[in-house]
């Protein structure tokens, strides 16, 4: 029980540092790589807890296609980040403000965090230590929360909408190969035969 | 595990929503796979389905829970969907004339307008914070697509990008407030945490996710502190998106309000009591204020709609039955009164395009008197003028304000609304007493057809529609209780 | 602090000097290393020896008999010469790329079964680890793209990872079709499933694996999983991050020395792990192709590695003979290809399953 426990600090210690290096580190393809070092960290925490299927979809969604869009982006654009930091100082103290408001209240949330036995006692979907939890998300996810499944692939489908109209432009005067076409031409239409008179050239 | 989807009747309840995600998808395809441009008919088919669905709504009487509670479907949803369907149809048709004007004529903007009051409907019918979530960014995800379509408009580029930086921040708070609210309760079906929370379960924490679930509500119905984005986003949108942003989402998010705080957090009303009032206040007595100064007629909607918000939100704050009434028949007439509005706003056309500005109505009722006199109604209205419909909306919030006890609250409503008179009465000076400086064209028939409808309706409320509307709206309310 | 001597148990144990009770995992970790580090030597060797003996040379034979040394030597030579690194570099991300590539490639092979029960780490969601694993292999690539500061290996990188993102999606649908028919995620599982049913179980010949295993009733996926596993690694036809007519040496460009060996290394690591995935996921890993008597005399793991140098042949053979890919047809056969045929087989795939009730179901009855 002790091993998970040393996996869990280092995990977390490992995550949290990152994290602060994502916020702190002057160079936004390094602030990249950090947030990429806390989503695999945040993964192994998932894995401790036994939430392995999870685990996996973190790190092929977010770090294997997510981040790495991310990183595309941060490395094509040209942002000078003295000038977007000129402001900072300016904004601090309303910044450091807000900090200070969301601490507390999640101070005031941890410390009134009592979860009453009634609540505790009535968990909507209890763990079933039976099947490995790939199989429990299945279960579930096409039969309680088919409704869900089904409007979350409408929302992916909008953003798919979205992203074709914004994005998708037909110029004209370029060329396109068209395979299909290419593969089935035939010989009649490429080649002609013609008899050349000599001394006549075509 | 087991579902309770166990055949298609089983299903009854979400009809209406089924009919709309099939036939939006239907119509995508069509779209995707027809050769010549069949923006237009996809268009007519996709007001013929709102229509469709309207009906399919009205005659569909079974309510109840479906999908394992996820969903709702109750007298209250009905009235809310009725009002967002023909909100989004109506919007639709104002758009039919302008659109190659407003980069609209493509047929995916139909369609996104029906994903986005599929997720209205979503939202209306929410029993559970996922599926509210879910319906939520379903209808904002839409929009910030309609919103930046114009996409070689740099306002309408920016509108759609300030729309959706905005909306993301709303919902991560709506977020973070949920699973507050689910950390605490154990529970994310609206009305479990209800029961949860009588259990014992409120506390500090259950308080902050009430907090932030509001907060990011307040976003969505863009109520004073969370309204920064609205005159931007109206004022740089495409006109029929604006007069869709105003219309539809506004009274979904509305009607989602309400669920959320009545069939979950009844039991600490008097905690999002004291915020509503704030909110209603501040939205109100800003909107007065803000709209005086504005030049432009889409940003004096835009602030005209923060201080509607305020208004309806009168209602809410009562904290009964006869104020979720009052918010029902508020956000049907505002939805009637806004797409008046917004179809008299697109019929002021010169042949150098569309006209915007104020100033230039100067002596619209001498070229255009049918246009100009519908918007004075519908002014009128927005004042709140007896025997306008505008007058009797306001009438039903401030009744329920003073049911309740919350004389302050009525009294600083009163002198919002004589404010905000001010700048309505600009309007109408500049129109009926200024001296022409262009020359408007004539307004295509379906905007004439609904400017008539819009201020027929208004102008005749207390003698048509008023009463059965109250009637209809006590029914949706009484479910909710 | 006990629970940091319960892990240097753990890690670093050797139970024969004393030192705790079980043999520690960086040990065994340590031998499989070496182990496999050996076998890419050799793999190398044979890819140049192919290459060559197409082309009708005779390739590599200076070194040791036949040339047998020839990969030892030159990780001598990148050793021995001084790394240099470019003066506008990103020093820290340019020397970290390298060791990324590397480790993440072996990271991988951690839950290969070798033979039944043979994995380092038997996970319950082993494919998917694998899939996660190699998802990331693309960071390798485009930090050292990046950090070069240079033209060529940017461009390199920013087409290598269009290149890898498009193809892990066909190659993820690919895998989803063979986890319907197994139902577990498990990989000594998927293989397990391949000895238990399949054709030859159902003409009631069992003795005749090799109808079993998934290539025959998945062929087009077999097929695809190939093609996209030959992008996935970069390989000729594939080979656009680093060609060298376009791009020079792509995003190795500026590399030499150890750090370039360390690319080179991970990249023939992946390479041999896509072959002992598609050993596994189609051609049943450790089972033997007949299973009658003089076939089982031979241990699962020789026929697991028999299989992968197969698999590895052919990842030669189409290097030597075709030609390579236009950026534009390989995002056109990513996409519009590959992807619609693989969804429309998991359509297949499941509805069959679905009327039939065929499939494995992770073993369970």
């Amino acid at each position: 029980m002790t091993l998970p426990l040393f996996f869990f600090y280092l995990f977390s210690a490992t995550c949290i540092g990152a994290a602060v290096m994502v916020i702190s580190s002057r160079n936004p393809v390094h602030s990249v790589l950090f947030l990429i070092l806390a989503f695999v960290n945040a993964a192994g925490i998932f894995l401790l807890a036994g939430a392995e299927f999870l685990a996996m979809i973190l790190i092929v969604v977010y770090v294997g296609a997510v981040a790495v869009l991310f990183l595309f982006v941060v490395m094509m654009l040209d942002v000078d980040f003295a000038e977007l930091r000129k402001g900072f100082l300016q904004h601090l103290p309303i910044g450091m403000l807000i900090g200070l408001i969301f601490l507390i209240e999640l101070v005031l949330v941890a410390v009134g965090f009592v979860v009453s036995p009634q609540v505790a006692a009535e968990s909507v979907l209890p763990i079933n230590d039976t099947i490995s939890n790939t199989r429990a998300l299945g279960q579930v996810l096409y039969t309680r929360y088919v409704y869900l499944f089904q409007a979350a692939g409408l929302v992916l489908l909008v953003a798919m909408i979205g992203a074709i109209v914004l994005t998708l432009r037909h110029r004209k005067n370029i060329k396109r190969q068209d395979i299909g076409r290419q593969v089935g031409r035939k010989r009649s239409e490429a080649v002609k035969t013609v008899k050349v008179e000599s001394g006549k050239g075509l | 595990m087991i579902s309770d989807v166990t055949d298609f009747a089983s299903l009854a309840p979400a009809y209406p929503e089924l009919a709309l995600a099939i036939g939006a998808i239907v119509l995508l395809m069509i779209g995707v796979f027809t050769k010549s441009n069949s923006a237009n008919m996809i268009m007519g088919v996709a007001i013929g389905l709102l229509a469709a669905v309207t009906v399919l709504v009205i005659i569909q009487t079974e309510s109840g829970l479906v999908f394992n509670g996820g969903f709702i479907q109750d007298e209250f949803a009905r009235y809310m969907k009725v009002v967002v369907l023909v909100g989004s149809a109506l919007t639709l048709v104002l758009s039919v004339s302008s659109a190659a004007e407003h980069a609209l004529n493509k047929f995916e903007y139909p369609v996104l307008i029906l994903l986005a009051t599929l997720g209205m409907m979503m939202m209306i019918s929410a029993n559970d914070l996922i599926s509210l979530y879910v319906g939520l960014e379903l209808q904002a995800l839409a929009l910030y697509v309609v919103a930046a379509m114009k996409r070689d408009s740099g306002r309408a580029t920016e509108a759609g990008l300030k729309y959706f930086v905005l909306g993301a921040l709303s919902s991560g708070m709506f977020l973070y407030g949920a699973s507050l609210v689910y950390g605490f309760t154990g529970q994310t079906q609206l009305d479990e945490i209800t029961r949860m929370i009588s259990l014992g379960g409120s506390g500090i924490g259950l308080t902050f996710g009430l907090v932030f679930i509001l907060a990011g509500l307040a976003f969505k119905i863009s109520a004073v502190p969370f309204h920064m984005w609205t005159p931007d986003v109206y004022e740089g949108a495409p006109t029929p998106v604006t007069a869709f942003f105003a219309a539809a989402p506004k009274v979904a998010a509305m009607a989602l309000f309400v669920r959320v705080v009545y069939s979950s957090f009844e039991p600490i009303a008097r905690d999002w009591q004291q915020i509503v009032i704030f909110i209603s206040i501040a939205s109100m007595v800003l909107a007065a204020f803000a709209g005086i100064g504005q030049s432009n007629i889409k940003r004096l909607i835009a602030y005209s709609s923060i201080g509607n918000v305020g208004f309806a939100l009168v209602g809410l704050s009562a904290a009964s039955e006869v104020g979720v009434q009052g918010v029902a028949v508020y956000m049907a007439i505002y939805m009637v009164m806004t797409v008046g509005l917004f179809a008299c706003v697109l019929s002021l056309k010169t042949d150098n395009g569309y006209v915007e500005a104020i100033a230039d109505l100067a002596g619209l009722s001498r070229g255009r008197p049918f246009v100009a006199g519908i918007m004075a109604i519908l002014l009128f209205s927005m004042i709140g003028l007896p025997p306008l419909a505008g007058f009797f909306a306001k009438w039903h919030v401030f009744i329920a304000a003073i049911e309740a006890q919350l004389y302050v609250l009525a009294v600083i409503g009163v002198v919002a609304s004589a404010i905000s008179a001010f700048y309505y009465l600009k309007i109408i000076r500049t129109m009926y007493f200024d001296e022409p400086i262009l020359q408007f064209s004539a307004a295509p028939g379906e905007l004439r057809l609904v400017m008539g409808v819009t201020g027929f309706l208004v102008l005749s409320y207390y003698v048509t529609v008023g009463a059965p509307l109250a009637d209809m709206a006590s029914v949706a309310a009484k479910s909710l209780f | 602090m006990d629970f940091i001597l319960e892990a240097l148990n753990y890690l670093l144990g050797v139970p024969i000097i004393g030192l705790g009770t079980d043999v520690g995992f960086v040990w065994k970790a340590l031998l499989f290393l070496v182990a496999l580090l050996i076998f890419i030597a050799y793999f190398l060797l044979a890819d140049r020896k192919i290459w060559a003996a197409v082309q009708q040379r005779r390739g590599p034979n200076v070194v040791g008999a036949f040339g047998l040394l020839q990969s030892f030597a030159d990780l001598m030579k990148f050793m021995l010469k001084e790394p240099l690194i470019p003066a506008g570099a990103d020093k820290t991300v340019f020397l970290l790329a390298p060791f990324v590539t590397v480790t993440l490639a072996l990271a991988a092979w951690v839950v290969v079964p070798l033979d039944e029960g043979w994995a380092l780490a038997d996970l319950n969601v082993g494919i998917l680890y694998i899939f996660a694993i190699s998802s990331l292999g693309v960071y390798g690539i485009i930090m050292g793209g990046w950090a070069s500061n240079s033209k060529y290996p940017f461009l390199g990188a920013l087409r290598s990872a269009a290149q890898m993102v498009s193809y892990e999606v066909s190659i993820g649908f690919v895998i989803v079709t063979v986890l319907l028919l197994v139902g577990s995620l498990n990989l000594s599982d998927i293989v397990r499933a391949q000895y238990e049913m399949g054709l030859a179980n159902w003409l009631g010949v069992p003795q005749l694996t090799f109808l079993n295993w998934f290539w025959l009733p998945l062929f087009p996926m077999f097929v695809i999983f190939f093609i996209s596993a030959l992008a996935e690694t970069n390989r000729p036809p594939f080979d656009l991050p680093e060609a060298e007519s376009e791009l020079v040496a792509g995003f190795m460009v500026e590399y030499g020395s150890s750090p370039y060996m360390m690319f080179m290394l991970g990249e023939y690591v992946a390479i041999v792990l896509m072959c002992a995935l598609t050993t596994i996921l189609f051609l049943g890993g450790w089972l033997p192709p007949i299973d009658m008597a003089p076939f089982t005399w031979v241990p699962g793991s020789v026929w697991f590695i028999l299989k992968v140098f197969g698999v590895f042949f052919m990842f030669s053979m189409v290097k030597t003979f075709v030609p390579r890919y236009r950026y534009d047809q390989l995002m056109r056969l990513g996409w519009k290809v590959f992807l619609p045929i693989s969804i429309l087989m998991i359509f297949i795939v499941a509805f069959v399953l679905q009327f039939t009730g065929w499939g494995w179901n992770g073993g369970v009855a």
